[in-house]
């Protein structure tokens, strides 16, 4: 038996659907599931672990309560169970939270440690991940005690295979002495996360300034979309570094990306170029993004995007 | 107080990248001081123009050529350098084992920068596992800094625009953001005179580090090949818009049917 630790990832009470395609990775024959949660799970939000072929959902604890959030022990209470329900290889989602705890528990596990994998082979310990800005796909192979690997948002599809989950909670001892969470500033909750999102529009240079960044925001709302943008449109003030997709901003992989006045850069496409669907508007028809997309618009995104928010508005109502 | 910058000498993200023998690339290309970690020197640079009295140490592992990174470094205001040689392409558990040997050979951080990630193997990790190693706290994704009397104040990038305010004792590690600085470029006259500045060579071999427990192998290495054939979509605004809200429907089945 192989015992696959899944780190799981919460908001506001829920765990975040991307959760569900890390647990799909997870899944092969002979294969025990852990979910490891820090915040407690209601009834419902186990029941859905259960339906994605989850064997034991553990609440990791301290004193019979959920630990506050501090990523020095977060991490240490997931290291005491990754040991103590002897995890053969634990995956988490590589976002940000990913970004903060993976790396701290496989240095504490003195475990390999892959970020961003896009396919995992548990049973050989090998993973895919693009490297070099997305220019090369690396075959790796990790050997250690641990095997620990950060999943790609919505790099894996997320299927359902529904098993018997038994349900309990794990204590442990935890101290964190040289580092203290203060505060936690909240960001714009109304906005989508880019990480989590299914369709993303992104505005680049061709947006000319902040505020048209307004037809975005207005096209998204209708469809539940997250805005995105280009580091010349982050560089020029007009939008903030959070909203940057691409080398030097978030890696996204959702099923639509739609890039308006993008020229899509190689330090572009290493953010996205994983997305299922790319649709490209673009004044410049000789724009490199054009010949890397599935469709493109050689049009004035100025006339396209508001014509797309009109027509999207006949689809709901 | 002793400020150690770890910095890495990567392939330019213009580069055109081709691969030898499946599982490694070709080096003959421009190479560059990591972004991630100009932010680092960047931030080092003003720590110790604040505090007066520092001394900052550049520090990188990589092969003969990773000196023209250390020089960046120099001319950016670090006031001399570490080269640990190697011509292999060593992990992170490697990585921070022999930055750790080198830095606690040198003397005693008072803080450690390094980028957030590389741009060329992406690990995300070689601060925590340096950290680790030294027994000190670490945070990545930093946007702003402010060092007090014994500990370090750091804002990073949380999820969902969110910003975690996190408090850190002395010595700490501080993996730079993007946003926590805007490097400066050296002026001629630094670039000069970062030539006259020392650069200590050490062979990894003679650091003679503990073999880690872990390890990652790169078995292969291969192109990342475009797929896609672009189709191009024509007619009014109404009927583009049109045509993509049924290719949202249809093919990429994010709208209701």
């Amino acid at each position: 038996m192989q015992n696959i630790g899944i780190l799981i990832e919460t908001r506001n009470a829920e765990i975040k659907k991307t959760n569900f395609g890390v647990i799909t990775a997870a899944r092969g024959d002979g294969r025990e599931l852990y979910a490891f949660s820090l915040d407690s799970l209601p009834e419902d939000q186990k029941d859905l672990l259960q339906a994605y072929g989850v064997h034991r959902i553990v609440e990791v604890q301290s004193g019979n309560a959920p630990i506050d959030y501090n990523p020095v022990s977060w991490s240490q209470a997931v290291i005491q169970a990754v040991v103590y329900f002897g995890i053969d290889s634990l995956l988490g989602l590589a976002g940000l939270q990913g970004q903060n705890l993976l790396p701290r528990i496989a240095a504490g596990l003195n475990a390999p440690l892959v970020m961003d994998c896009s396919a995992v082979d548990l049973d050989g310990h090998r993973v895919e991940k693009s490297q070099f800005s997305g220019r090369t796909i690396a075959t790796l192979k990790t050997e250690g005690p641990y095997h620990i690997y950060g999943i790609r948002p919505n790099a894996v599809e997320a299927t359902p295979a529904a098993v018997e989950a038994d349900s309990l909670s794990f204590q442990v001892d935890i101290k964190a002495d040289n580092l203290t969470v203060k505060a936690i500033k909240p960001g714009d909750s109304s906005s989508i996360d880019l990480s989590e999102a299914d369709i993303i529009i992104s505005g680049g240079r061709g947006m000319g300034n902040s505020e048209n960044f307004r037809i975005l925001f207005a096209c998204a709302e209708k469809i539940g979309a997250a805005v995105g943008a280009s580091r010349v449109a982050v560089d020029e003030g007009w939008v903030p570094h959070t909203m940057q997709v691409g080398q030097t901003g978030k890696t996204v992989s959702p099923k639509v990306y739609m890039a308006c006045g993008i020229s899509g850069s190689v330090q572009h496409f290493a953010g996205m170029k994983t997305a299922a669907l790319i649709i490209a508007v673009n004044k410049d028809r000789e724009a490199a993004i054009m010949k890397k997309c599935d469709y493109f618009v050689a049009a004035d995104l100025f006339e396209v995007i508001p014509a797309l928010t009109a027509r999207l508005e006949t689809v709901f109502y | 107080m002793q400020i150690y910058v770890c910095v890495k000498h990567v392939p330019d993200t213009a580069a055109r990248i081709t691969i030898l023998e499946n599982n490694r690339i070709d080096d003959r290309v421009t190479f560059i001081m990591n972004p991630y970690d100009e932010n680092a020197v960047e931030e080092a640079v003003r720590i110790k123009n604040e505090s007066g009295d520092a001394e900052i140490i550049a520090v990188s592992l990589g092969s003969q050529a990773a000196e023209a990174t250390l020089r960046s470094a120099l001319a950016m205001g670090a006031d001399r350098g570490i080269l640990i040689k190697t011509d292999d392409n060593p992990d992170s558990l490697v990585t921070a084992a022999a930055l750790k040997a080198a830095i606690e050979s040198d003397g005693g951080p008072g803080i450690i920068f390094t980028g957030k990630e590389s741009i060329d193997s992406e690990g995300f990790q070689t601060m925590y596992r340096l950290a680790a190693g030294l027994g000190i706290p670490a945070t990545s994704n930093v946007i702003s800094l402010s060092l007090e009397q014994d500990k370090a104040v750091v804002e990073c990038d949380g999820e969902g625009g969110a910003r975690e305010v996190i408090e850190m004792s002395l010595p700490c590690i501080i993996g730079a953001g993007k946003s926590l600085n805007k490097p400066t470029y050296p002026t001629l006259p630094a670039i000069m005179q970062a030539r006259k500045k020392e650069i200590a060579q050490i062979d990894l071999a003679d650091l003679k580090i503990d073999k880690p427990a872990g390890r990652v192998e790169i078995l292969e290495l291969k192109p990342a090949v475009e797929k896609r054939r672009p189709t191009e979509l024509t007619g009014t605004p109404q009927e583009v818009a049109a045509e993509i809200v049924r290719i949202l429907k249809e093919e990429a089945r994010v709208l209701p049917g």
